[in-house]
């Protein structure tokens, strides 16, 4: 399990679960979970229309989640967030499917870049993988106090002169970068599961951002590792356990707070409290 | 006449069964979906509208490993996905996005697991293709039947709650006040949208079910706050593109590259997305003039502001 092969496979995807805790964190917190799931879906439609072209997957990637990521901002502005969010998914996926009736991908390799194929990483996605998730990373700290405050209390932000809206963007930004690195690896499907599952578990448990972006990270590692050892041993899509580890660990952290507090259980995922440091 | 007509329709579109089929029940799910959508976007749904599809369609391939129709592994799916958002939470505002990802990835990761079993024990490759895009053109004539009944029940339920539905859309707060069961009724519809949009998922695919619930909706809204008006918009729309998207379908085959159609849902997609970018004209243009408006104001109130100042000075 880990000899030479699978140590590539190890690597990518412990940074892949880092970046997916940090970014999932603020996706929970902004409520923008519907975002999370359209900008990978909608990029994949860019990795059909690079094949097609014979171009680098990863620049089709990042460029249809750019796109989708600035396109849901600048709409949004008119818009209904959740309304702007579901066309430009389906415009991206419209796309898609134009593309790949043009090209002669087998269905397995779309399959993959949809559920991934983390035990298939080469050595060679490991260095542009460690490059993007540095970015984001170092994008989110640079950052983190603003985009709290816009995420938190959008009007106190807005008081204290910061933009909303340029926040938001950078948001999207940070979240098409986090994207266009991991659907290679594990998938357009399975990296909202990762951005979602592990963060919404950490968040319910407790409302200190910090020990929460933690946790949330911790549970992203777990599920990922242990998504690759139930997958190596059985056989079974990597896709399948990381997808139910996530709602698990919701699961769980949904169960263990209704059997400490039953009185405020009602209470637990209170906005506000947030702030809390 | 005749000319102009073989223009826009290409050769043997009116004598193609496929088409037919295709324009029937286009049509009657484009009508299903806009009406149902109406109260998705007013509700704010559109992301549990498009999470039921995804988690339909996992049930779709979750029948192709067992040997059932795929229509019943859409609605038996769809309707479990809507109960389990139901008791995860997404009645309230906050934990509504939550509540619907956690259900999204959980039936994301089933669709791996049942796509794994279809690609490894059936050696139905074309599988995740036909799941996820759909083709409007394959649709078999046998099924009609059960696409109307199940089309009709989605409009029923809807229609039943019509009033209370509405009334807790636009506000709960006042629709409780008025002794609406705000919970029942956001579970009725609930159902009744995952039935509608496993219906769509399973006849035109999961991306067009997405476009056509919330698209037409959308735009018919900002066009008209009129309840009534916006959903017969709405379903103008809905058909519209549709009808218009096969149209195109079927020509394109004559188009360059010769002899290789364009999907279908690429044009209906397209067509949806033109509709709400018209309306986009019209909103940003209400919105600069309300901005020009306040600019205005604010402008005059400094005015008056510093003519008082220099007056008591």
């Amino acid at each position: 399990m880990f000899s030479g092969f699978m140590m590539n496979t190890w690597i990518v995807a412990s940074i892949v679960a880092l970046v997916a805790g940090v970014v999932g964190f603020f996706t929970v917190l902004r409520g923008s979970a519907f975002v999370a799931h359209a900008v990978p879906q909608g990029a994949f439609a860019g990795a059909a229309a690079a094949s097609l072209l014979g171009m680098n997957t990863l620049l089709g990637l990042g460029v249809f989640a750019l796109a989708a990521g600035l396109g849901i901002g600048v709409l949004g502005r008119s818009g209904r967030h959740d309304v702007v969010t579901a066309l430009a998914l389906v415009v991206m996926l419209g796309l898609g499917a134009l593309f790949l009736s043009r090209s002669v991908e087998y269905a397995p390799e779309i399959y993959s870049l949809l559920f991934g194929e983390v035990l298939g990483v080469s050595r060679s996605q490991v260095a542009p993988t460690s490059v993007l998730a540095l970015v984001c990373i170092a994008g989110v700290l640079l950052v983190y106090r603003p985009l709290m405050t816009v995420s938190v209390v959008p009007e106190i932000a807005e008081a204290r002169g910061l933009s909303v809206y340029r926040m938001e963007m950078l948001f999207l930004v940070l979240v098409a970068l986090a994207t266009s690195m991991t659907v290679p690896v594990v998938g357009a499907l399975l990296m909202f599961s990762l951005m979602i599952g592990p963060a919404a578990a950490a968040r319910s448990l407790t409302d200190r951002p910090l020990v929460a972006m933690t946790l949330s990270v911790v549970l992203a590692l777990l599920t990922v590792w242990l998504a690759i050892a139930a997958s190596y041993l059985s056989n079974w899509p990597v896709g399948f356990f990381v997808g139910a580890l996530g709602a698990l660990s919701y699961g769980m952290a949904r169960g263990w707070l209704f059997l400490r507090k039953p009185l405020t259980r009602s209470g637990a995922i209170t906005p506000g409290g947030a702030l809390g440091t | 006449m005749g000319q102009m007509s073989t223009l826009v329709f290409a050769p043997g579109f009116f004598h193609s069964g496929a088409v037919g089929v295709a324009v029937a029940v286009g049509g009657a799910v484009a009508v299903v979906s806009a009406c149902v959508g109406v109260f998705t976007v007013i509700r704010g749904q559109s992301f549990a509208g498009h999470a039921l599809s995804d988690v339909a369609t996992t049930g779709g391939s979750g029948a192709f490993v067992l040997g059932v129709s795929p229509l019943t592994g859409y609605v038996v799916l769809g309707l479990a996905a809507a109960a389990a958002m139901d008791l995860v939470g997404i009645q309230r505002a906050r934990g509504r996005d939550v509540a619907t990802g956690i259900v999204l990835g959980a039936g994301l990761g089933l669709s791996a697991l049942f796509l794994y079993f279809d690609t490894t024990m059936r050696a139905t490759t074309g599988a995740t293709m036909t799941i996820l895009f759909g083709s409007m053109f394959a649709i078999s004539s046998s099924t009609i039947p059960l696409i109307a009944v199940l089309a009709a029940v989605a409009l029923g339920v809807t229609a039943l709650v019509y009033r209370p539905l509405m009334l807790s859309s636009l506000d709960q707060e006042i629709a409780r006040a008025a002794g609406v069961p705000v919970r029942l009724v956001g579970v009725l519809y609930l159902l009744g949208l995952a039935i509608a949009v496993a219906l769509s998922a399973v006849t035109i695919g999961a991306i067009l079910s997405t476009a056509l619930l919330v698209g037409p909706a959308a735009t018919a809204l900002r066009i008209s706050r009129r309840p009534a008006t916006a959903l017969a918009l709405a379903s103008l729309i809905g058909v519209g593109s549709v009808w218009l998207g096969i149209v195109l379908a079927y020509d394109s085959f004559y188009w360059p590259p010769r002899g290789h159609g364009w999907p279908v849902s690429f044009f209906v997609v397209t067509l949806v997305f033109v509709f709400y970018l018209f309306t986009e004209a019209r909103v940003l243009h209400r919105l600069a003039r309300s901005r020009a408006a306040l600019a205005r104001l604010a402008a005059r109130f400094a005015v008056h502001r510093q003519a008082r100042i220099q007056a008591g000075g």
